[in-house]
């Protein structure tokens, strides 16, 4: 059944939150070296999916397989951005010291990041543009900045492949142009990224292939392919209006 | 002689305990040091009851006990959906009032007063001495509070990684690996033994302001983790000799003193922190606008 070719294999995963399910026997393998969309609508579990494949909350059924062995074995292999709301920007650190933390999964238990954790995570942040800020009080940077940290802290983890949570959310143009030029960097190296994804207007330019999600797997594969008006439809049910002439996507509540 | 040791008693505690305070504080859950410092009562009174004597280490044993059973208590009400807050209070004024049950009923086979677990004889430390081969080597609560201060300097620095991330971002130190319950706990771990060794000085209410106000004052002052946890810790200690002066100015409780003065120093960081004061911002804001006009 698993398949050890895949850098992500989800077999039958169900999750539920107080006996209410929030996903349902989801099966799905991840395409490699491809960026990865991962959409629905508001409570769809789009999180959740990526928090159980991280082992972060219980699955109530299911196995998760990352290059055919278990997340636990694997754990060095994967990066990950979580939302940014999910911490405290006002904690007493500075940006350096945050993409730092990226490095403590390859330190072990005692180690402190040494001079070359620092100069790796100082690339990291040259990469997302965001070197000159590295002392910076970290509740002192804009909400932009402080995903370009989070980027960075990310790719500090040198992982293989990245599981982010909405980058692209409340954030300037200048930092989605930045975040989607790491992203597809990371892709010219082979890594494998799955995104979570709100916004319907720039999946076709941003993704390769697509997991369209609501509770249920309602769809993936290729963008071309599966990001279609049905699939799109059957993913959102009537909340989403289409505009025959302008092939625009708009979301109406 | 016996100011220097009620000073330095006061300095331990309050620096021990400011110092570990912070990670409360940067976990926003202030509200379990109140919790723990009153949760372990039981666990002393029965450590009593079971050696007999007020041996530190049943003691202590007891305090931890304790102190973990309320973590886990409000951990799995917490997960059944309780409010965090209820939780938190539900389950240490439960244990607190089977302590102060238990006291009042074995008075005669427990030698401890409710008066000092609540508010704590700092003012008798320097008379309770361990002689060791005919030596003095000073007030047992020295060593008791200044192994606790080591101890957790010890653990703080060996784990110091693990507790700066899975304070800031649990959820990515989870997913790299960290066991971020077992931290968890051995920081409530190091409150209970800090707690259990700061008790006897200056009792069950004041040890919360000293876990909190530290840590607070110190947190208005930086923005690194490292200049918090020794400026905590400084703060503390000034808050000890100060307070201790104070006390013998007035003739009033010492351990009340040293608290009113961490106060103080609390309220003059909120105002004059050179970064996150109140005044100073108000001033540099009048500056720009000075400078604009001109």
């Amino acid at each position: 059944m698993k398949n050890s070719e895949s850098p992500v294999s989800i077999r039958n995963l169900s999750v539920a939150y107080h006996r209410k399910p929030v996903l349902r026997e989801i099966d799905y393998d991840a395409p490699e070296g491809e960026l990865i969309g991962i959409i629905g609508p508001n409570g769809a579990g789009k999180s959740t999916l990526i928090k159980a494949v991280l082992g972060l909350l219980p699955r109530a059924s299911g196995d998760v397989y990352i290059y055919g062995k278990s997340y636990r074995e694997q754990r060095h292999l994967v990066g990950y951005v979580p939302q940014r709301e999910s911490v405290d920007w006002d904690f007493p650190t500075h940006a350096l010291d945050v993409v730092l933390m990226g490095r403590y999964g390859k330190l072990g238990w005692f180690k402190r990041p040494g001079a070359k954790d620092r100069e790796f995570a100082m690339s990291c942040l040259q990469k997302v543009g965001m070197e000159a800020f590295a002392m910076r009080q970290i509740s002192q940077l804009s909400g932009g900045q402080q995903q370009r940290v989070f980027l960075a802290r990310a790719l500090a983890q040198d992982a293989h492949i990245y599981f982010m949570d909405e980058p692209f959310v409340g954030v300037d143009a200048a930092t989605e142009k930045a975040i989607i030029q790491v992203l597809t960097e990371l892709k010219d190296k082979g890594k494998t990224v799955l995104v979570v994804h709100h916004d319907l207007q720039t999946v076709q330019e941003y993704f390769d292939s697509v997991l369209l999600l609501n509770m249920r797997l309602i769809a993936s594969g290729s963008t071309k392919e599966a990001f279609t008006t049905e699939n799109l439809q059957k993913t959102y049910g009537g909340r989403l209006t289409i505009l025959p002439d302008s092939q625009e996507l708009l979301l109406t509540r | 002689m016996v100011d220097f040791w009620i000073i330095l008693t006061g300095a331990l505690v309050a620096g021990s305990c400011g110092f570990i305070g912070c990670f409360l504080i940067l976990r926003r859950v202030a509200m379990l040091g109140d919790a723990i410092s009153h949760a372990i009562l039981p666990g002393i009174v029965i450590a009593f009851l079971i050696s007999g004597d007020r041996g530190t280490l049943p003691m202590l044993i007891g305090a931890i006990v304790f102190g973990l059973i309320c973590t886990v208590l409000i951990q799995s009400l917490r997960q059944t959906g309780v409010q965090v807050d209820a939780a938190i209070s539900v389950t240490f004024t439960t244990l607190f009032a089977i302590g102060i049950i238990l006291v009042t009923l074995f008075t005669r086979q427990v030698d401890l007063d409710l008066d000092c677990v609540l508010f704590g004889e700092i003012a008798y430390v320097p008379w309770d001495t361990i002689t060791l081969f005919g030596t003095d080597l000073g007030p047992k609560a020295v060593w008791g509070i200044g192994a606790a201060f080591l101890f957790c300097l010890i653990m703080v620095t060996l784990f110091y990684k693990q507790l700066k991330i899975t304070s800031f971002d649990p959820a990515m130190a989870a997913a790299i690996g960290i066991p971020v319950a077992a931290i968890h706990y051995l920081l409530m771990g190091m409150i209970s033994v800090t707690t259990v060794a700061s008790f006897e000085s200056v009792g069950a209410i004041l040890v919360v302001a000293m876990l909190i106000v530290p840590g607070a004052t110190a947190y208005l002052l930086t923005d690194r983790l490292s200049v918090m946890l020794g400026l905590a810790t400084l703060v503390g200690v000034v808050s000890s000799i100060l307070g201790y002066y104070l006390a013998v100015l007035l003739d009033a409780n010492i351990a009340g003193c040293m608290t009113i003065i961490a106060g103080l120093l609390f309220v003059m960081a909120f105002l004059f922190s050179p970064k996150h004061g109140i005044l100073t911002r108000k001033w540099i804001q009048r500056r720009v606008k000075a400078s604009l006009q001109s």
